[in-house]
């Protein structure tokens, strides 16, 4: 089952967000989340035996799977883009202004002003 | 114990997960809904025949990729909100990091990377501007070919130290995307639809069919792989 694969990714995420002290491995723990729910919605348009769907000289049978989530996920991964962006932009201008990305050290040095 | 009260945060969510199984359908017994079945036939307006490959002429949309045809033409205006949000993030990373110069080395890079990109560079340009081009025949389309592009202009950058292309980029997205409006606005201004497909759709599976899409999808491709190169350039920079 396809869908296990999706919940068991979501769980990992979700304990790399609750656990890990580095801000940047927290960033990756959101885009492996975002990579499990695209899994999900893209299993839920497959039909057992049936073709891309593209029509070429292969395929002269009209039995295609569902092209609607296929749509949809492509917009999904563009914008899970833009915030890895977003967010690595960020990162920089905090290792800048504190010298580390481990969040305790942060609070220590924020304690100390 | 933080650890542990995480699991055991976790163990719970993924049996909520298993519980919640059964409002999903059966993996690979899924049913075609009304509109998938009308978006694989072409028959929204209401044409009850057959897509044959090579030999049907003339339909509401010629484009030999279903996936392509929903998301260039069905729902267009989707796309170009798309474009627009990850114009946004380019936008607000070059915000972010304002002020910042490229650190120059002052040494030459390894001199294999200095030859091999000369031989190298058209290769991966022409690769991506195939993919975006045949984009309404084959898998693929305008994001997976502007990604290439962008991954061939990283190549540039690592190669040399005294390139400069986020001018240039600029321009390029700028153009690219100011077009994609007003090949919209030209659709608006013949029949009151705005993104109309107002080009003759020809037969299905030519490469100089499906009208406005193909136009369309070769814009899109510029403009992602413009943005990416200057989300590559201002993640180069460092404090000088």
């Amino acid at each position: 089952m396809v869908y296990y694969i999706s919940f068991i990714l979501i769980g990992v995420g979700i304990y790399g967000i609750l656990t890990q002290k580095n801000l940047f491995k927290t960033l990756v723990s959101l885009t492996i989340i975002d990579t499990a729910i695209n899994i999900l919605i893209i299993s839920l348009g497959y039909i057992e035996g049936c073709d891309v769907p593209i029509y070429s000289k292969y395929t002269q049978s009209t039995n295609f799977v569902d092209p609607l989530p296929q749509a949809l996920v492509l917009t999904a991964i563009v914008i899970g883009v833009g915030t890895l962006a977003l967010g690595a932009s960020l990162l920089i201008r905090v290792y800048e202004k504190y010298g580390t990305l481990d969040t305790e050290e942060i609070a220590v040095k924020e304690a100390r002003k | 114990m933080r650890r542990v009260f995480s699991i055991l945060i976790v163990l719970g969510l993924i049996l909520f997960f298993v519980n919640s199984l059964s409002i999903l359908p059966e993996y690979g017994k899924v049913k075609l809904s009304k509109v998938s079945s009308a978006y694989i036939n072409k028959s929204v307006n209401g044409n009850s025949e057959k897509v044959k490959f090579g030999e049907s002429k003339d339909l509401e949309d010629g484009s030999a990729n279903v996936v392509t045809s929903i998301v260039v033409n069905y729902r267009s205006f989707d796309t170009l909100g798309e474009v627009t949000v990850l114009f946004t993030s380019a936008l607000g990373v070059g915000l972010i990091l304002h002020g910042y110069k490229r650190k120059k080395y002052g040494r030459q890079p390894n001199f294999i990377l200095r030859i091999s990109v000369g031989i190298l560079l058209p290769l991966i340009l022409l690769f991506g501007a195939y993919i975006f081009i045949h984009g309404h025949l084959t898998p693929g389309g305008g994001f997976p070919g502007g990604t290439i592009i962008a991954a061939g202009i990283l190549l540039l950058y690592l190669s040399n130290e005294e390139y400069d292309l986020s001018k240039a980029s600029k321009f390029v997205e700028s153009t690219a995307g100011s077009l994609y409006v007003i090949v919209g606005l030209t659709g608006l201004a013949i029949s009151g639809i705005f993104l109309l497909n107002f080009l003759p759709t020809g037969v299905v599976g030519n490469l100089f069919s499906a009208g406005i899409v193909p136009i369309v999808y070769i814009l899109i491709g510029f403009k992602v792989g413009a943005e990416l190169s200057g989300i590559i350039a201002d993640l180069h920079r460092e404090e000088g």
